[in-house]
């Protein structure tokens, strides 16, 4: 029984986060349709069960219920499969995240990621550009003008940030040492990394922002002039697989925003409001998401490429040069 | 189990890629050379080296590979009606690399081996595997970085547009 028992413990802990994540997602577009109501001065969903809790569980129904529609042009395997791909390696990226201190349980230490991977900030980079795939084969396999230019311009502005978001990373990488999402975090014991490159948390932000395709970048689906972009034509779930992909998308950049820079699940007080400290470090992030959503016009496209490809790379290359001069010069290595 | 998984995975690897140089239309050869990668990537990792894996997802999949369905998509070339090699032309070397590559490879699998020992399998953190490169290997890393800067140029050369000839 023993052998069996790491295993049992991933399976448990996928599960878990599984359930959590799409909950969260769930309630995460109600906060958004919340908040954003309230930005703009109106109530937001408010009918279903008291202040509206349960729409999540309306939508989520009405999605499941509406017909699955196929177009006649699409490519037929391609554009059935497309959604799975965005909200997969969305999810899939949870499997690193370390989203509380290790927990003791009958003796036996168990590490909040599901598995610790040794090249786990790689392993994010990698999920963030195979979801691109997502994308780019959802416009192309529509079989329409509209998707097909949501998904060329969804794909090329995620490539173009990809560098920044990456460059971003590095900061953190080389001041732990470590690709380990948990010796990142163990290296911000007592100062989180925003304090020594405050820079590079920006970058990445923005980054990440550009990067879950929604306002001010949400040039893939602009509406007034793509109708939806690289979703035009799904329905029902497979448009469901979308949004849902999209929200566990912000919490997941959240999450990995809070453990590069914000200090990860470390806080005052006893270990188990570790678990506490994440989610409130992460829910603050995703807060500004949303009141980004609020504020901000969208972006041109040749103004987004120039953010991203004038401004921002030559930005993340110069801030990886500063802060490794600053690590060299003030021994930041073992903080 | 481990085998079961790699010959699973061995299997999909082949397969995609057998897919992946039989298709008519561009961007499903694209999407089963990425699932190749992916299952390629997934050997890597089973093989005890999660940094090699990372890469190959992160650069050939993830990057490459997105370039190529991206200009594809762009092209809007869709489906070859013709074939794509005028076979009659082109089988003869073909024929005979194939015969040189698998007499190659037959000698390799039937000979005795060379050495007494089994060669070691090394685990390298991804730390020391950055040193190795940055240290030991640094003359190949400047000499492609270089290439690569060339190509850069050179493709920034073609590609300017002419505005005034």
């Amino acid at each position: 029984m023993n052998s069996c028992a790491p295993w049992l413990i991933i399976i448990i802990k996928a599960f878990l986060i599984l359930f959590v994540t799409l909950t969260l997602a769930a309630y995460m577009v109600l906060a958004e349709r919340k908040l954003l109501a309230r930005m703009q001065d109106r109530y937001g969903p408010n009918r279903v069960g008291p202040f509206g809790l349960l729409q999540p569980l309306a939508d989520v129904i009405k999605l499941i219920t509406k017909e699955d529609i196929l177009p006649t042009q699409a490519d037929k395997f391609i554009y059935l499969i497309a959604p799975g791909v965005v909200a997969g390696t969305v999810l899939l990226t949870f499997a690193v995240v370390p989203f509380g201190a290790p927990v003791k349980i009958d003796g036996v230490t168990v590490q909040m990621p599901v598995i610790d991977l040794n090249v786990g900030a790689l392993y994010f980079l990698a999920m963030s550009s195979l979801g691109v795939y997502g994308v780019a084969l959802a416009g192309w396999s529509s079989g329409s003008k509209y998707s097909l230019f949501g998904g060329i311009r969804g794909s090329a502005q995620m490539i173009s940030y990809e560098l920044s978001m990456g460059l971003a990373l590095v900061p953190a990488v080389m001041l732990a040492g470590s690709f380990s999402l948990n010796d990142i975090v163990a290296a911000q014991s007592r100062v989180p990394f925003v304090v020594y490159s405050p820079l590079a948390f920006a970058i990445f932000l923005i980054s990440v922002a550009a990067e879950s395709r929604r306002i001010p970048f949400d040039l893939a689906e602009a509406e007034n002039e793509l109708v939806a972009g690289y979703h035009t034509e799904y329905s029902g779930m497979r448009f469901g697989l979308f949004y849902i992909g999209e929200y566990v998308n912000i919490i997941v950049l959240s999450a990995l925003a809070v453990t590069f820079y914000l200090g990860g699940w470390h806080g005052p007080g006893p270990l188990w409001l570790s678990f506490f400290w994440f989610f409130l470090k992460a829910a603050v992030i995703a807060f500004f998401f949303i009141w980004m959503r609020a504020t901000l016009p969208r972006l041109r496209y040749d103004q987004l490429m120039h953010l991203g490809w004038k401004f921002l790379v030559p930005l993340s290359l110069a801030n990886v040069l500063l802060t490794g001069f600053l690590a060299l010069m003030f021994h930041w290595r073992n903080v | 189990m481990n085998a079961l998984a790699f010959y699973l995975l061995s299997a999909a690897a082949i397969f995609s890629t057998l897919m992946a140089i039989s298709r008519r239309e561009l961007i499903h050869a694209v999407v089963y050379l990425v699932l190749s990668f992916f299952s390629l990537a997934l050997i890597f990792f089973m093989m005890g080296a999660p940094l090699i894996a990372a890469l190959e997802v992160l650069i050939y999949a993830g990057a490459i590979m997105v370039l190529f369905l991206f200009i594809v998509m762009m092209l809007e070339m869709g489906a070859a009606k013709i074939p794509l090699t005028p076979f009659r032309k082109v089988w003869g070397p073909a024929v005979v690399i194939a015969a040189v590559i698998f007499f190659s490879m037959a000698i390799l699998f039937f000979g005795t081996p060379q050495t007494a020992v089994s060669p070691m399998t090394a685990f390298v953190s991804p730390r020391r595997f950055g040193q190795a490169l940055y240290t030991k290997y640094y003359l190949a890393v400047e000499a492609v970085s270089l290439l690569l800067l060339f190509a850069l140029v050179g493709a920034l050369y073609l590609g300017k547009r002419d505005n005034n000839p």
